[in-house]
């Protein structure tokens, strides 16, 4: 035989020496490899450690790995050292040398590379001990940071497949079912529905070819929990799509991996290809007799493909149309079978419930949302990054405490959940406990977790039509109102930040909002509208100051902005002048600079480069005040 | 060009069922850097359905091209998270200086512009991407910069 099966018994034997094998290392350093910090050269710094390590003939005292995404991406290349847990930030190539030096061999800290506590302005040593860290409750996403997603025996070491065993040798699939069932996990995809209660369904449909799908489409514009855990811990995810194929009986599941993400399809397949190998996945699964196998389907970028029917549709090799449900995939689904189909950060939470049980489970988070959430912490927020906090956290507590506020001492204006189909939420809902029904109540929705923060330079004006226009783009186009509809409010949108609203425009705004919720097949139309509704809720003011006043109180909109140059504040440098695209700007050598205000395009620049010291660029916005500030400028024979 | 595609030895991974549809076309897409027009004649052929059909699901997702882009690709994130710290007005400068909108290429081949929502790099945002390298934390000014050395290494390298 090509593979070796590993049965069960063998599988404890092998888990117990890679183990044994590891402790000979007396120290783990591990690098984060997520996207974020990728894009920040992760990997020089990993090839520097690897070159000295092997240098100074260290190779069998230190392990290193590159491993998934820590979460704290603000932060980027993070460097751990394990066991104590010690934390450097930012590191560069430049620093590696002295790390190992210092830290490794003389065990020192080195300082300059700590995190500070931008509170307390306290430094930092240990990973666990900062704020970003400590608050959460890291379930499914805290072994990213200790295994290489692409070393099968990392995820061994730390207990996977424990679940999968347990599942075979100990569970019918209907006692998979019900500890499912009472850990009370649901969807993690959107809308929330209960898991165990899917799979029940599916398993009873009738017919014995039954497919599983898991969802990484993760088409919400500005969130990536998803990939970061496909990416980072592939085989967790595996390991409850298996888990799950046992409990529906399926033989056969795909994962949907949009495309924009190569290194979740990269770590993903190496990761099927293992479990093939060590006989987690293929035929007679650890001698159990239970048979299941996994394709990787990539999406080719179309947001309605993460919806469920649409998706099915694709990897059928069709067009993305969403049909109308019922049937539910559960009965009618991939080529007309029963299939079941989760969200990735739902498949990931299956194991933990199996190993854990549903009671341990059922008591962390609210009384309807059990278990944690991972957010995806991004926007004007100090701390950007991956969060993971249990269900009934507030927002005040993952953006204040989590998330270290707002930046350069800006005010917190809103936050958005939910991606396409969620909202706005103001500052006096900050206390909300968050979970399905409290998000929902408050016009939002918990989404698959994108939570954006908003500080009062953002314009909500500008964030609803951002989100519009983004539905209406991908909008498939089969139903009317979601297809005309929305088209329509971008357009009264557009109108209004370009300072051409009218005063019946919230109302059309509102009663073409309540058309397209109702007249559309899918969520995406059904829910398309919450942008708009959410912020003409909460921020109707904006809405009203750009109608009435010409005005964009958070200085966004072009259209309703102009640029001066302060003349008591001009030095006469030159540069905005020279940088400016359009050469709008005149003046000379030490005199004072004016911007030609029918040339400008606003775009920007001229503030952009003028010396912070000098900052004599401001942007205005409101008839009252362009007025004021022509006459005072006029008045200075600027 | 056009007449020496030939997609056979994508084709031979293949088993010419439909669903493979939207997988042949991202080999087709590796290969090339677009869909040639050739190449969905080959396939309509392959998979036994019409060439219509093929256009349909190409047109439909947002990654294929139908032309062939520009040697330097710049993609510019308009994911949420870089639309509110500024991404618009990145996007902007960089379509004033190239000349060209958004899936255009520039006349001089160099540069394609292409529009993504959220690579994952959101802590860098804005961030923009050329030919695989990220640029984070980016402002309409250092695009311009960033233009300017690519301009300038085309120059010095030819
Ligand atoms: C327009 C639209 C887009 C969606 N995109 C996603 C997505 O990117 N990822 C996801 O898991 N679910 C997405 N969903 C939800 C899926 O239809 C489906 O409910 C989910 O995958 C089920 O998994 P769950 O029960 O584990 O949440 C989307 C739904 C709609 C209406
Ligand atoms: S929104 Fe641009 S990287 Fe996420």
């Amino acid at each position: 035989m090509e593979n070796e099966n590993i049965r069960l018994e063998e599988l404890e034997i092998k888990r117990k020496s890679i183990i044994e094998k590891r402790k000979r290392y007396k120290r783990l350093i591990t690098i984060c490899g997520g996207t974020g910090c990728q894009a920040y050269n992760c990997r020089e710094v990993f090839e520097k450690f690897k070159k000295l390590i092997e240098q100074k003939n260290l190779k069998n005292k230190i392990e290193l790995k590159i491993t998934g995404c820590h979460g704290f991406c603000e932060r980027g290349p993070i460097v751990v050292i394990q066991p104590e847990g010690i934390f450097y930030q930012k590191v560069t190539p430049d620093d590696v040398e002295e790390i190992i030096n210092e830290t490794i061999i003389n065990k020192k800290i080195i300082d300059r590379l700590l995190y500070i506590d931008p509170i307390t302005n306290c430094k930092i040593e240990k990973e666990k001990e900062v704020p970003f860290y400590k608050k959460q409750k890291r379930l499914i996403f805290g072994n990213n940071g200790l295994i290489d997603p692409t070393n099968i025996e990392d995820y061994l070491a730390i207990g996977g497949y424990k679940a999968l065993a347990k599942v075979l040798t100990e569970m019918k699939p209907e006692e998979v079912i019900n500890e499912i069932k009472h850990s009370g996990l649901r969807g993690r995809g959107g809308a929330g529905f209960l898991t165990g209660l899917k799979w029940e369904i599916c398993r009873k449909a009738s017919g014995t070819e039954k497919y599983i799908i898991c969802n990484c489409d993760e088409g919400d514009p500005g969130a990536y929990m998803d990939r970061s855990l496909l990416e980072g811990n592939p085989h967790s995810v595996l390991e409850g799509m298996i888990i799950g194929a046992y409990a529906i009986g399926a033989h056969r599941g795909y994962i949907y991996v949009r495309k924009e993400y190569p290194l979740a399809v990269k770590n993903i397949s190496q990761a099927v290809r293992q479990a093939l190998e060590w006989n987690f996945l293929g035929k007679n699964i650890l001698g159990s007799g239970f048979s299941f196998s996994v394709d990787i389907v990539q999406g080719a970028g179309a947001f309605v493909s993460g919806e469920e029917t649409a998706l099915i549709a694709s990897i059928e090799g069709r067009r993305a149309f969403p049909v109308p449900r019922p049937p539910y995939p559960a009965e009618r689904g991939l080529w007309k079978k029963p299939t079941n189909i989760n969200n990735v950060e739902t498949w990931a939470n299956v194991p933990l419930i199996i190993s854990k049980g549903a009671q341990w489970y059922s008591q962390i988070g609210t009384e309807t949302s059990k278990g944690t959430k991972i957010f995806s912490l991004v926007g004007k927020i100090n701390n950007t990054g991956l969060v993971e906090v249990p269900m009934g956290t507030t927002l005040r507590e993952i953006i204040f405490e989590i998330g270290g506020g707002i930046p350069n001492g800006k005010k917190f204006k809103a936050v958005q959940t939910g991606g396409p189909s969620g909202g706005c939420i103001p500052e006096n809902l900050l206390d909300l406990p968050i979970d399905f029904e409290s998000l929902s109540e408050a016009g939002s929705m918990m989404g698959s977790g994108g939570m954006i923060v908003m500080d009062e330079d953002t314009c909500m004006v500008d964030v609803a039509r951002y989100f519009l226009t983004f539905t209406q783009h991908e909008s498939c186009g089969k139903c009317v109102p979601c297809r005309i509809g929305t088209r329509q409010m971008v357009q009264i949108l557009n109108r209004i930040v370009k300072g051409d609203g009218k005063a019946e425009d919230i109302v059309k705004l509102e009663e073409l909002a309540q058309t397209v919720k109702n007249g559309s097949l899918c969520g995406l139309g059904q829910t398309a509208p919450n942008p708009v509704l959410t912020t003409l809720k909460y921020f109707r003011k904006e809405y009203e100051a750009h109608i009435y006043d010409k005005k964009c109180p958070a200085k966004v909109c072009t259209a309703l902005i102009a640029y001066y140059i302060l003349p008591e504040k001009c030095v006469g440098c030159l540069l905005c002048l020279k940088n400016c695209p359009v050469e709008a700007i005149s003046g000379e050598r030490k005199k004072v600079h004016v911007i030609d205000q029918e040339k400008c395009i606003k775009c920007g620049m001229c503030q952009e480069v003028c010396p912070p010291k000098v900052n004599a660029v401001i942007k205005l916005s409101g008839k009252k005040e362009l007025e004021n500030i022509t006459k005072e400028i006029e008045g200075k024979g600027g | 060009m056009e007449e020496r595609i030939n997609i056979k030895e994508i084709l031979n991974k293949y088993k010419g069922k439909k669903r493979e549809l939207i997988s042949l076309l991202q080999a087709i897409q590796d290969k090339y850097g677009y869909l040639p027009e050739e190449s969905i004649r080959q396939l309509s052929r392959f998979l036994n359905v019409s060439e219509n059909e093929v256009y349909g699901v190409a047109t439909f997702y947002e990654s294929f091209r139908l032309t062939p882009p520009g040697k330097h690709l710049i993609t510019v994130c308009m994911g949420t998270a870089c639309h509110v710290r500024g991404a618009p007005r990145v996007l902007e400068e960089l379509q004033r200086e190239l000349q060209i909108k958004e899936k255009e290429t520039t006349k001089d081949g160099l540069f394609t512009l292409e529009i993504v929502n959220c690579v994952g790099a959101c802590a860098l945002g804005p961030i923009i991407i050329i030919d695989n390298q990220y640029y984070g934390q980016m402002t309409s000014q250092k695009a311009r910069e960033l233009l300017k050395k690519y301009r300038e290494k085309e120059r010095h390298g030819e």
